[in-house]
């Protein structure tokens, strides 16, 4: 019999085989590899397709490409967008029975006190969607925004919620949407990593990397940080002194020398490594340029509030304070930097804001004085994001995600301090009903998407889940959430989990 | 079945005869090796171990099952009138399996070995890596002249049988690079290079074996191995990522490895030393195994987390079963059912960590001293503070004096070497089930035993001890396999079962099935003593070939299954870094000790949500081996990160081997590369050598263990003309001495070198 390729074997190939980049429109890359085999006569025993060569979708796609924005932690979703008079009647009244029973809360223990919303709402737009006034420039673009306020989601803990939405899986080990959606999709630009990865708020989202791996996918569909200080990508600058000449020569050289190996060894791999010193040269060129938002004019940097070379402080920050300044551009650069490599052919451009779990249990983590905070970081820079996407025409294109991990109780935690004191207002995480939007590629625009109670704890029309949501993303780029798999340890791993449970939220498509 | 189907099949029987002669030499249709993947995949989940997926209340993974006597599926030699092949081959949607909406898809192939099999006589057997360890015959082949030991006469029989001859004798400068490579890890120095290749002796090579075998470095590459597996780190993972001390793990099995402890001790003290009588501290370090699991917080659900890791560890290491899917449902592929997890599960459940230091007793007196006073100079301040106001207790000369006194004192309290060892869980764990996996949903109690597929064990009492000397035990067919397969694998670069953590009926099959079990029943006959084991295979005409492609090999065996010639596998991270500092003379090699900090870009420790440092190491210890960096899970040192080193989130038993850009940035570009080169020149410059000539190939020793050919002598020639022109003064401007033209020269040369592809693999 021929070998039986099973799905252990071929995960095993896949996983030894990938090649970062390699294209065949490099100058010494797969057609070259092709060439010179044939001319050897060596069989093309280690085919080496390109595994981020762009690749045709499943089903008719509604948007290209994805910029998913996270406020790591959870921004509240009723001092943002689920208005609830209600709250107010019975601020600072016992939370009812019905609320806790049966009921597991991070931090709540008791019986917590109901906590009015703490900011105005008003209706905006042609739509007349509900928005808070923390966010003035989210409500100017609210029309091309549809916002769902009836998410649920199955974990109440930061990583595994984390997770749960990034990857489809509480625990570690599965591969995140990124990752998916570039090896399903592949990517344009071939000089760029197709999965990019940006970072604000001076720390790393509780469940760390996994969040961007790409589980049991090949490596190469993992998602790339690039650093917005100092090299974005490390070591693509040349050292100091280093004569770019010389170095071209040396490189010269490398290849003949390379070349000459592969005639006496006859393996591929020879090839593919000359093929990424070529790149790794075009890289040089070509990341720190689309990463130079400097290059952006004045009122393109007004826009979102982009302060070109700005260095945080908040990474070294020991006061939780200090990671909390207004007017700390760094996530309005990464909007922009966004843009900056979707419009050169990134394929998913995930950017994580750390600092909105407000529990109101300790200084600088409040509803009342760090959340204006947070928004004010990150208004501007996400309506000047739409509105720039808009304005060149790649918003119909290009998918928006916003979101948190989970929502907030509309109780206030009680675990530290149950009376009101300035400074020290919070809710808990609440995982039953929170508010998420997208915006853009094949999604309704000015759509306020699902309702919840009177009291913002469940939904009571339209419930979406994170699966639902996943399924979404998924088909609004063509790829069907329940064909698209990859077979792991004898499993058709898929994103949206082994059930059919996951809807494709119709309603909500343009 | 209608003319069409006969007539796909017949061509397909012709294509693959090649294949067919390749896999199954007798061109019979061998139950385990071809009827049971298909079977595995395309009917067991709906048919398979998992009840609670179990269609049709119908079994086909148990003989039992599917070749049942009342209503028979199968009648031996009739697959027209087997129910279960008719379902196979049925157009009718209603009746067709696998049925048409399901994933898996059923190729003519895989029909056409049922039907023969079923023809056969539809014989049954266990899953090949169940059944007990035979030890095969090493076959009889017709060249003598060829075959080193049994091993060659096993991958011998199998080349003839496909009409290939093996490659020749690699030429003594890749041998011994290749052998040094893997046995330490490390280049071949000078001395080894005069040494071998002036020794004129037939068992010259079988010297420079045994020299590296006793070589301190040889545990500390080997090591590397196990601590992939053993997912071994310095900080506890997740968001915080806490440090933790726990190199004297990593000291005790690369000295266990150098010592040569026999494996299956090796495997006890690492699951239960904490329990052997007279447990002694090594014994207790050697626990850390279990232990290098990330680790949440102290919460229920962080420690339960932990051991589902160590029981998925205990899987992938030592049996090569993904146990872990059995977790929350029965296993959909292989005999393990939720039942049999859990009761894995029980082993490791009772056993807690405990932190053992080391101190004399003296020294542990003193510091219960000091403890003891700070304790009650504080409760002194406490008592005296109440007298004081709130806002005055900041002013109060006596309250201050009183601070300064306990920080003092505090900061005396000394921090001995410690490890975190296992200990028993006082009072022990109720082990019970947990539904979907899902730890707040606790199902019954289960009891610890091992899988009823597997030999049980011993009467008696059932502790995680009785369960490590069974998981070494003589009849335990999977432990032998594993270990070999692992062995074979570090130095051929693939298994001879590739899918090494995956040997259940999704895995893949053996290229070698009784070379395997010949190897197998070595282990233990040899006294389970790796070195031995490793020596035989190294000892190998098999080992020893020429890994250069051949056309004619590749036209039928692309991927080298069938060991026509060596691997040429990409060095890991570790051995690239290792190997450039040593050809620089750079590299220390001090053994052990805790962890180093070499050098790292600035921007790599930054947001953490726990800040850790990362401050160079001074002297030596900023050119260790690669393995001793410390290596934050949270933040891993970017090089070992680029060249695919593991992540130590779960055991890792074969490496990845990429080949992307951002290597070529590392290596031309990250300083440590820069100066290993810098290193390189000054001594090739300081040397005595005469001409470039001599340079030249010197370099091309150090870096490579071979002298370069002419047309590689020209183009470096190239290199050092190009670098010492005045013409490439130009971008700096300044005037350079004649003696920094010749180093920078040098350099570059260096650095071509250090950049070539031959550098990072192992011919």
């Amino acid at each position: 019999m021929t070998e039986l390729i099973t799905p252990a074997l071929h995960q095993i190939r896949s996983g030894t085989r990938r090649h970062f980049f390699q294209s065949s429109g490099l100058g010494l890359g797969a057609m070259a590899l092709q060439s010179m085999l044939a001319k050897d006569g060596f069989a093309a025993s280690n085919p080496t397709a390109n595994p981020l060569i762009p690749k045709q979708p499943m089903i008719a796609p509604r948007a290209k490409r994805v910029i998913y924005l996270h406020m790591a932690g959870s921004p509240s979703q009723l001092e943002l967008f689920d208005d609830k008079p209600e709250l107010k009647k019975l601020h600072m009244q016992d939370a009812p029975a019905s609320f806790l029973e049966g009921k597991r809360f991070a931090f709540i223990r008791g019986v917590p006190k109901i906590l009015a919303g703490q900011f105005e709402f008003a209706r905006h737009g042609q739509s007349g969607q509900v928005v808070s006034e923390l966010l003035p420039n989210l409500a100017k673009v609210i029309d091309q925004v549809c916002v769902i306020r009836t998410v649920t989601t199955d974990q109440f803990n930061h990583a595994p919620s984390q997770l749960f939405t990034h990857t489809g899986s509480p625990r570690l080990g599965g591969a995140s949407i990124g990752s998916w959606v570039t090896y399903g999709l592949g990517s344009v630009n071939q000089d760029l990593p197709g999965f990019v990865v940006l970072l604000s708020g001076g720390k790393t989202p509780d469940a760390g990397k996994s969040l961007w791996g790409s589980g049991f996918l090949p490596s190469v569909y993992q998602g790339v940080q690039c650093r917005t200080t100092g090299d974005p990508v490390l070591y693509l600058g040349d050292p100091p002194g280093m004569d770019r000449d010389l170095r071209r020569r040396m490189l010269d050289t490398l290849a003949e020398m390379n070349q000459a190996e592969f005639q006496r060894s006859g393996d591929a791999e020879t090839i593919t490594r000359i093929a990424q010193y070529e790149l790794a040269c075009r890289m040089q060129v070509s990341v720190p340029e689309v990463m130079d938002i400097s290059q952006e004019p004045q009122h393109v940097l007004d826009l979102y509030g982009a302060k070109p070379g700005f260095v945080s402080q908040a990474e070294s920050a020991d006061d939780p304070r200090q990671l909390y300044k207004g007017d700390d551009p760094t996530f309005a650069n990464n909007c922009l930097l966004a843009r900056r490599l979707i419009e050169n052919g990134v394929r998913y451009v995930q950017l994580y804001d750390w600092g909105w779990d407000h529990h109101g249990s300790s200084l600088g983590e409040s509803i009342d004085e760090t959340l204006p905070i947070k928004c004010q970081q990150t208004d501007r820079a996400i309506a000047g994001l739409i509105t720039d996407l808009k304005q060149r025409g790649l918003l119909d294109e290009t998918l928006i995600v916003w979101g948190g991990e989970f929502g907030r109780t509309p109780m206030m935690q009680n675990n530290v301090r149950s009376e009101l004191k300035k400074g020290y207002i919070g809710r808990d995480h609440h995982p039953f009903a929170f508010t998420m939007w997208m915006a853009g590629g094949g999604i309704k625009g000015g759509l306020a998407y699902g309702q919840t109670d009177e009291f913002g704890y469940y939904p009571v029309e339209n419930k979406v889940s994170i699966r639902d949501l996943q399924a979404t993303i998924l088909h609004v780029l063509g790829l069907d959430p329940y064909q698209f798999h990859y077979t792991y340890q004898g499993l058709d791993q898929r994103l949206v989990g082994p059930t059919e449970e996951g809807r494709v939220l119709k309603d909500i498509l343009a | 079945m209608g003319i069409g189907g006969a007539i796909i099949l017949a061509i397909f029987i012709g294509i693959s005869r090649v294949g067919e002669v390749i896999a199954q030499p007798t061109a019979q249709i061998n139950f385990n090796l071809d009827v049971l993947p298909v079977l595995s995949r395309a009917c067991f989940p709906c048919h398979g171990p998992d009840e609670n997926a179990r269609q049709a209340n119908l079994r086909l993974d148990t003989k039992e099952g599917a070749l049942r006597t009342d209503k028979p599926l199968v009648i031996s030699g009739s697959p027209e009138q087997s129910k279960l092949f008719q379902r196979l081959v049925s157009r009718d949607p209603e009746e067709q399996m696998p049925p048409p909406d399901a994933q898996q898809k059923l190729t003519e192939s895989d029909v056409e070995v049922v039907r023969q099999w079923i023809n056969d006589g539809a014989a049954w057997s266990e899953h090949w890596s169940f059944r007990v360890i035979t030890r095969p015959r090493p076959p009889m082949v017709e060249r003598f002249d060829w075959p080193q030991n049994e091993i060659d006469r096993f991958i011998l029989d199998r080349l003839t049988r496909i009409g290939l001859k093996p490659s020749v004798q690699a030429n003594d400068q890749t041998l011994l690079r290749r052998v040094t490579l893997d046995l330490l890890g490390l280049p071949a120095n000078r001395d080894a290079q005069r040494d071998f290749f002036s020794d004129e002796r037939p068992d010259a090579f079988e010297r420079v074996i045994d020299r590296l075998l006793a070589s301190p470095h040889f545990g500390e590459r080997w090591g590397r191995h196990w601590l992939d597996a053993a997912r071994y780190a310095d900080s506890s993972g997740f968001e915080g990522d806490p440090p933790r001390v726990v190199w004297k793990y990593r000291d005790w099995v690369l000295n266990a490895i150098n010592d040569d402890l026999p494996f299956d001790e090796f495997v006890v003290q690492q699951l239960a030393g904490d329990l052997l009588p007279d447990a002694s501290p090594q014994n207790r370090i050697a626990t850390g195994f279990l232990l290098n699991s990330q680790q949440d917080g102290g919460s229920e659900t962080s420690r339960l987390d932990a051991v589902v890791d160590r029981v998925n560890t205990i899987g992938t290491v030592f049996l090569g079963l993904t146990v872990g899917c059995a977790q929350c449902h029965s296993h959909k592929f292989d005999p393990l059912t939720q039942r049999e997890y859990y009761a894995l599960f029980a082993f490791v459940n009772s056993a807690d960590e405990a932190k053992l230091e080391f101190a004399t007793p003296e020294q542990f007196a003193r510091r219960d001293a000091l403890v003891a006073e700070v304790a009650s100079l504080t409760a002194e301040r406490t008592s005296y503070a109440a007298t004081l106001s709130a806002e005055r207790i900041k002013s109060d000369p006596g309250y201050l004096e009183r601070t300064a006194n306990i920080d003092s004192l505090t900061g005396r309290i000394p921090t001995f070497e410690s490890a975190q060892v296992l200990q028993p869980a006082t009072p022990g764990r109720v082990t019970t089930m947990f539904i979907r996996g899902e730890f707040h949903r606790p199902g019954e109690p289960v009891s610890p035993d091992v899988p009823q597929i597997l030999p049980p064990l011993p009467p008696g009492s059932r502790t995680r001890l009785e369960f490590a000397r069974w998981l070494v035990s003589a009849d335990q067919p999977l432990t032998p396999r594993v270990t070999v397969n692992r062995v074979w694998q570090h130095l051929f670069g693939r298994g001879l079962v590739e899918t090494e953590n995956d040997f259940g009926s999704q895995g893949s099959r053996p290229t070698h099935p009784e070379l395997l079990d010949w190897l197998a029943s070595e282990l233990p006959r040899r006294g389970w003593r790796l070195k031995s084991l490793i020596r035989q295979i190294t000892l190998s005409s098999t080992y020893r070939q020429a890994s250069h492609h051949r056309l004619d090999v590749d036209a039928i065996d692309a991927d080298n299954r069938w060991l026509a010639r060596q691997s040429r596998p990409r060095l890991e991270a570790e051995v690239i870094c290792d190997t450039a500092l040593a050809a620089g003379g750079l590299l220390s090699t001090k053994i052990g000790g805790p962890s180093v900090f070499p050098f790292q870009p600035d921007g790599i420790m930054i947001n953490r949500a726990t800040p850790a440092p990362w401050k160079i190491s001074p002297g030596e210890d900023r050119y260790r081996r690669g393995l001793y960096t410390y290596y934050w899970r949270l933040t891993p040192h970017p090089m070992l990160q680029t060249f695919d080193a593991p992540d130590a989130i779960t055991s890792c038993t074969r490496r990845q081997s990429s080949n992307t850009p951002l290597q070529a940035l590392t290596l031309l570009n990250d300083p440590m590369f820069t100066e290993a080169a810098n290193a390189i020149a000054r001594e090739i410059v300081s040397s005595r050598l005469e001409n470039d000539d001599q340079r030249v190939n010197r370099m091309f020793q150090l870096c490579l263990t071979r002298l370069p050919d002419a047309h590689e002598r020209k183009l470096l020639n190239q290199v050092l003309n190009r670098a010492r022109s005045p013409l490439t003064e130009g971008t700096s401007g300044k005037t350079r001495s004649a003696e920094n033209v010749e180093r920078l020269a040098w350099t570059q040369l260096a650095q071509t070198i250090l950049n070539l592809e031959e550098f990072v693999v192992r011919e």
